[in-house]
């Protein structure tokens, strides 16, 4: 029973399991690029950063506040226009990656200034005092002492889009989430639904896994 | 010759929620070339600010801070960097690259000035052995004891070359004999580089056993300053006097209502004699309260506290008597006990 359960559904669900993780990674990915330099940018010109810029900060930390503010739901439906204009279609796993970026990246911007405030200001003192400018603190200094907190960070963020991208699969978006609302909702086939969930499970705590292996590797500040 | 450094009416304050705090209030005093310069004072007299206006990594509100004959707040953004790699700066929490090993912390201001990196390994690796850290070069920052580290940051800061080091509260972290050690390999890069050296400190026994000018901080001005003897010898301030006497004496119990001197001589010659000769003239004894033999930049100095005898008249003429045998002598009755008991940092 199990075989044929497999035999039929096993190579769509194996496709629903490679278009989210392809959903995820992508969206993890042009999240970080958008961001990575929103966190940076916050985390300088802020009163006691390396840059105090009272404006820039006001209006970056207004619009990502505005941002994460948006429930994920309607902010799919208010960037429809967008997602065609650099897609071309509204629907499927590329069309999601749009939405789940634009979602993320303000997300990514605080989780990012807050492993780079972790740093200590002694630290950067330091780097200033021996003449390094602001671009040899941003990266010898800020994001390569964040690293372990960085990377916490990129495993959280990832496990928090593979959610949004299940989520995005019920209005069309495809993958695992579009799988578990075509099947299990609409036809009352239980057994998938199950199956996609599990799948999902297992997806985060890999990723979860990984990630932490990593940071913890790249830690030195336990002796 | 120009003084190495030459702060001219420096004043620098600070907003809080409880109002205006003057960190620095007209501070003027140079450095020369060659000097260790100590700079004491208890916590919160503003010896960070002064100190961290002679980089800028505080900017004064006014005032002048030349340093090599430069000004350096007309300097543009990247000439102050450039300027910033002659002044080198170690501080009380050591602040190494926790996540680089000890070659590359040291290779970090080498970096910096665009070095290759098999240069900057090499070059790193030789003040390394100037530190006598060579073997932990491969070691992280948390694996290392506190001085080891001040120990790292200091080869650190000798890769840049400095004609100057900033010492902001170097030793305040590390236990009695480390501090020390610390202290020596600093007069030890004063002599064989010839390199200037700020001490910021709130102990004497620092002041005391590397530097050989000290200016005195009290709540944000320079009450005093001079060669480290003058100052120990004949403190003309109330903060230098607390500093000094504070400094030796810790739990001394002074509310006993008697007349107390302080004496300070030729630390040759032994206390005993002094003392000794003293109770044989005036046959009576005088209670010692504390004594010591110090060093100070490398010439001994004996100094002890002395309670003299309720008789009032006894103890003027014993003070003659001391005065006459060239023995500096200060009255300490007017200081009140509790604030004699020092204040330590954090
Ligand atoms: N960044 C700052 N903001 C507000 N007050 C400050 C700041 N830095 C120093 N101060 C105040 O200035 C005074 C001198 O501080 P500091 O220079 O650190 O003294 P010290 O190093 O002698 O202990 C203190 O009253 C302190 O609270
Ligand atoms: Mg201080």
């Amino acid at each position: 029973m199990i075989r044929e359960f497999f035999n039929q559904y096993g190579p769509m669900l194996w496709e629903g399991t490679l278009d989210t993780l392809y959903m995820t990674l992508v969206s993890t990915f042009f999240g970080y690029v958008l961001g990575l330099p929103i966190g940076i940018i916050l985390t300088v010109t802020d009163q006691d950063g390396i840059h105090p810029n009272k404006v820039v900060y006001r209006v970056l930390d207004i619009i990502v506040n505005l941002l994460r503010s948006v429930p994920f739901l309607i902010l799919l439906i208010l960037v429809i226009p967008l997602t065609k204009a650099i897609v071309g279609k509204s629907y499927g796993s590329s069309a999601t990656i749009v939405p789940l970026v634009i979602a993320a990246a303000p997300f990514i911007g605080r989780m990012v200034e807050s492993s780079l405030k972790e740093v200590d200001r002694g630290v950067i003192e330091a780097a200033q005092s021996m003449g390094a400018g602001t671009f040899t603190i941003i990266f010898k200094v800020l994001l390569a002492e964040a690293r372990t907190s960085l990377l916490v960070g990129v495993t959280i963020v990832t496990g928090t889009i593979l959610g949004y991208s299940a989520m995005a699969g019920t209005v069309g978006g495809g993958g695992l989430g579009d799988i578990a609302i075509r099947f299990g909702y609409y036809r009352y086939q239980t057994d998938i639904m199950i199956v996609t969930i599990v799948i999902l499970v297992a997806l985060v705590q890999v990723l979860q896994a990984i990630g932490m292996y990593i940071s913890q590797k790249l830690d030195h500040r336990k002796a | 010759m120009e003084p190495i450094i030459k702060v001219e009416h420096l004043c620098k304050s600070f907003q809080t929620k409880e109002g205006t705090v003057d960190a620095a209030k007209d501070i003027s005093f140079s450095i020369e070339k060659g000097d260790i310069f100590g700079i004491i004072g208890l916590s919160g007299a503003g010896k960070s600010t002064l100190v961290r206006c002679l980089n800028l990594l505080e900017r004064p509100d006014s005032g002048s801070v030349r340093v090599n004959g430069q000004e350096l707040l007309s300097l543009s953004e990247g000439q102050l960097r450039k300027a910033r790699q002659s002044i080198g700066m170690i501080f009380q929490h050591f602040n190494l690259l926790m996540q680089r090993n000890v070659l590359d912390n040291i290779c970090f201001p080498l970096e910096i000035r665009g070095v290759s990196r098999g240069e900057a390994r090499k070059r790193a690796y030789e003040y390394l052995k100037t530190v006598g850290m060579e073997e932990k070069a491969r070691a992280y920052p948390a694996q290392l004891s506190g001085g080891q580290k001040q120990r790292v940051a200091i080869a650190r800061v000798l890769a840049n070359e400095p004609q100057i080091i900033l010492c902001d509260e170097a030793t305040s972290a590390l236990d009695p004999q480390t501090t020390r050690s610390i202290l020596s390999l600093l007069q030890q890069i004063n002599k064989d580089y010839g390199i200037t050296i700020v001490v910021i400190t709130h102990e004497m026994a620092v002041i005391q056993q590397i530097c050989t000018h000290v200016a005195v901080l009290d709540h944000g001005s320079l009450v005093e300053h001079g060669t480290v003897r003058e100052i120990f010898e004949s403190p003309k301030t109330e903060a230098a006097r607390r500093l000094i006497i504070g400094s030796g004496s810790r739990g001394v119990d002074r509310m006993t209502g008697r007349r107390t001197i302080r004496i300070v001589f030729d630390g040759q010659s032994s206390y005993e004699p002094v003392i000794g000769n003293v109770t044989l003239a005036f046959g009576t004894p005088v209670n010692i309260m504390y004594a010591a033999t110090r060093d100070l930049g490398g010439s001994a100095a004996g100094e002890m506290i002395l309670q003299l005898p309720e008789d009032r008249e006894i103890g003027d003429r014993m003070i003659t008597y001391l005065r006459e045998r060239k023995v500096i002598v200060e009255e300490l009755d007017d200081m009140p006990g509790d604030e004699l008991s020092g204040e330590t940092e954090e």
